[in-house]
């Protein structure tokens, strides 16, 4: 076991493409740490660059002390699981296995030893003899995985390994890891754009973005889960954690004695003092136009909530409503026009045109109690937990208050 | 031939259609003409040529193996059998053993002048080798290399080695880079990678090039016949002109001479079908 140090890391690759920069990170002894973005952010290459398969162009990695730019994959002591697999076709399960440990030179009864205990934590003993060919995506999954594990390396690298797995199995999986993490205790960077994954596993998790010309920078945001849904950096982060995703759309606060009010799409609701304490510098942007960002939680049916404050209620026409059994999505559109900054355009890809088509409409989506009657066409009182709104800058989109991310600050301080 | 009608005879069964009918019957029918006289060879070798001259087409009365006896002995057909057997697998395992190194690097690395060298290779395809005998039997004679069985085998290999290494090298680049890049991390150096991950994943197409090299070798006239010149060192195909001077009236021996040459061949598709189609279709779906 060893920490991982990138120390402003980047990656262009051969062909010119720059698909990595500045990236910084320190991932501790023992740490699960999870890279996460939309596709083509640069995760993969990453992830590839410590296990040694793709040159680092620039910057210093270290495994434990040691500088590894230019050590090859197999003297770093690391052990990778592929989104394929990647197990050899030809040989069976036990062998598979053992491969990696044969060509150390290890003895026999040892690699026997090994596998055998692997093959017993992750439940594959039965198909030792097995090729391959002959398993489920879920067992093969577990070889791969077993592979892993019998080198006993200091790090495990995993570059998105659940995904060829339906949502089921996926989800068992995905605990099973948790636990096996947990019992192994061994440094684990994890790839995934599942953002669900990188929330249930990571101890901390790391939002990346791809890099532009004029922001050779990937990293948004490291941080443990629950500051990254709670604090997310900016709107890229914010957009990308929380499903369904945080709603934004574009207002201002106004400051009415000790009361502050958020204004949008003309609604007004009273914003908790709480509110303005995470944001470290509000006072100052009374009255600017802001983003303001309300995640789908954050709602209730006023119905519902007993005592219910009327200054923190908006009225909205439900355009849409999904019934899930233990919780209800309501859809509505407030008279605004959609948020549109750059990280939101990087953010729904292909959808920022059909956003864009909506014209003059944000769309919200509330979550309230699944015993909420409700149905498309209504109107529906719904009331807002201001103490959890979010306030982001609108043309960098970095939160108000918050360190930018690298790259960033020359931005935010203009 | 076997090859193709084995496949396409699986796949008619599904076929249930008029047409589907229709290319059943002819392919039936071309098996038929393809089959006959090879079984009017097998029969009337068993039979003494007095009986053939009287009825050619007859079942033999008993199994009679004399014919093959005399072939073998006294027509040096075992002489000539061994020498085709040597030099043709000589041949195809040298032509073979340096076609899949070749084309594992040509079909797995990117490297200055790697598709000139491919093409190098590819453009052996192209030219018709007996045009060069000329050139080929200087070349041998100033190596000292004519009525050599050596000489002809690195001929052989040579002419075998573009389409080895174009089906090789096509079959290497479509199998998937994380195996390689597995296995370096599991610690293996370039040629362990090469030896125990890729190679043994290319051996249906192993198969393929190997016969479809065998089998113009085996049965090639032209190239032993020039350069070789003692009988002792002929293959099948240039002692059977001796051979058929000589037992011109003696039909069952010519017979079972015929079969004795065929026979390799036979015994090989026989085998080898399951992996030819494999190693043809390989690429198609995904492995
Ligand atoms: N061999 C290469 N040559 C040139 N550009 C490349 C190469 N490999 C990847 N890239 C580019 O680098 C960027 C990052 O790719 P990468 O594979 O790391 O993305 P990713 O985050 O893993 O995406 P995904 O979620 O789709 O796997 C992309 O823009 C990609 O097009
Ligand atoms: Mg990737």
């Amino acid at each position: 076991m060893a920490k991982i140090t990138l120390d402003d890391i980047g990656k262009i690759y051969p062909d010119g493409t720059r698909a990595v920069g500045h990236v910084n990170l320190d991932i501790q002894d023992g740490e699960f740490l999870v890279l996460v973005g939309p596709s083509g952010c640069g995760k993969s290459t990453i992830l590839r660059m410590i296990a040694g398969l793709e040159e680092i162009t620039e910057g210093k990695l270290y495994i434990g002390d040691q500088l590894v730019n230019d050590v090859p994959p197999k003297d770093r002591d690391i052990a990778m699981v592929f989104q394929n697999y990647a197990l050899y076709p030809h040989m069976s399960v036990f062998d598979n296995m053992a491969f990696g440990l044969k060509l150390r030179k290890m003895p026999k009864e040892e690699i026997k030893r090994r596998v055998l205990e692997a093959a017993e934590t992750l439940e594959i003993t039965e198909f030792l003899d097995r090729k391959p060919k002959a398993l489920s995506g879920g067992q093969r999954q577990r070889v791969a995985m077993g592979r892993a594990i019998v080198r006993e390396p200091k790090a495990f690298l995993m570059d998105e390994p659940l995904s060829n797995l339906d949502a089921k199995l996926r989800v068992q999986m995905r605990t099973e890891l948790s636990l096996l993490h947990k019992r192994l205790g061994t440094t684990t960077v994890y790839v995934t754009h599942d953002q669900v994954e990188a929330m249930t596993l990571g101890h901390r998790v790391a939002v990346l973005r791809a890099v532009s010309p004029q922001r050779p920078y990937n990293l948004q945001q490291v941080a443990p889960p629950t500051e990254l849904f709670n604090e997310p950096v900016n709107l890229f982060v914010a957009g990308f954690i929380g499903s369904p995703a945080m709603n934004m759309v574009y207002g201002h606060l106004e400051a009415d004695g000790d009361t502050v009010w958020a204004v949008f799409a003309g609604n007004r609701v009273k914003v908790d003092p709480v509110a303005l304490e995470r944001h470290p510098g509000i006072d100052e942007r009374m009255g600017d136009r802001l983003v303001l960002g309300i995640r789908p939680g954050n709602f209730e049916a006023a119905s519902h909530v007993a005592g219910a404050d009327p200054d923190k209620q908006i009225e909205v026409n439900v355009e849409v409503t999904e019934m899930l059994g233990n919780e209800t999505f309501v859809h509505f559109l407030l008279d605004e026009e959609p948020v549109m900054t750059p990280d939101i355009q990087e953010l729904l890809g292909a959808a920022a045109e059909e956003e864009a088509v909506m014209g003059h409409k944000t769309q919200f989506t509330a979550r309230v109690s699944p015993d909420v009657p409700v149905t498309a066409g209504d109107r529906l009182a719904l009331v807002i937990d201001t103490a959890k709104m979010h306030f982001f800058d609108p043309t960098h989109g970095v939160r108000i208050g918050a360190t930018p991310p690298p790259g960033m600050e020359a931005m935010v301080q203009s | 031939m076997t090859a193709g009608a084995t496949s396409l005879r699986r796949r008619s069964r599904s076929r249930r259609t008029p047409a589907g009918a229709a290319i059943s019957v002819l392919l039936w029918g071309y098996a038929v003409v393809v089959i006959a006289p090879l079984m009017l060879v097998v029969f009337n070798s068993m039979r003494p040529t007095r009986e053939i001259f009287r009825d050619p087409i007859a079942l033999p009365g008993s199994i009679n193996l004399d014919s093959y006896v005399t072939a073998w002995n006294e027509a040096s057909f075992s002489t000539y059998f061994w020498n085709s057997l040597f030099i043709t697998v000589a041949s195809v395992v040298l032509a073979t053993a340096t076609s899949v190194m070749a084309a594992y690097v040509l079909g797995r690395y990117r490297f200055r002048g790697s598709s000139v060298l491919a093409i190098f290779f590819l453009s052996g395809l192209l030219l018709p080798f007996r045009l060069a005998i000329l050139p080929l039997f200087l070349l041998l004679q100033n190596l000292g290399l004519v009525d050599t069985r050596a000489g002809l085998i690195l001929v052989y290999a040579a002419t075998g080695i573009p389409f080895s290494v174009f089906i090789l090298s096509a079959y290497f680049r479509q199998l998937p880079g994380e195996l390689t890049e597995a296995a370096r991390i599991d610690g293996a150096n370039e040629f362990v990678i090469f030896g125990r991950v890729m190679f043994p994943l290319v051996r249906p197409a192993l198969a393929t090039v190997a016969v479809f090299q065998f089998v113009p070798l085996w049965n090639d006239f032209f190239f032993p016949l020039v350069l070789l010149r003692s009988s002792e060192k002929w293959t099948l195909p240039v002692g059977m002109t001796r051979f058929f001077g000589e037992f011109q009236t003696d039909w069952s021996t010519l017979f079972a001479g015929i079969l004795i040459t065929t026979l390799p061949l036979v015994a090989l598709f026989l085998v080898a079908t399951k992996q030819i189609i494999a190693g043809l279709t390989a690429g198609v779906g995904k492995i």
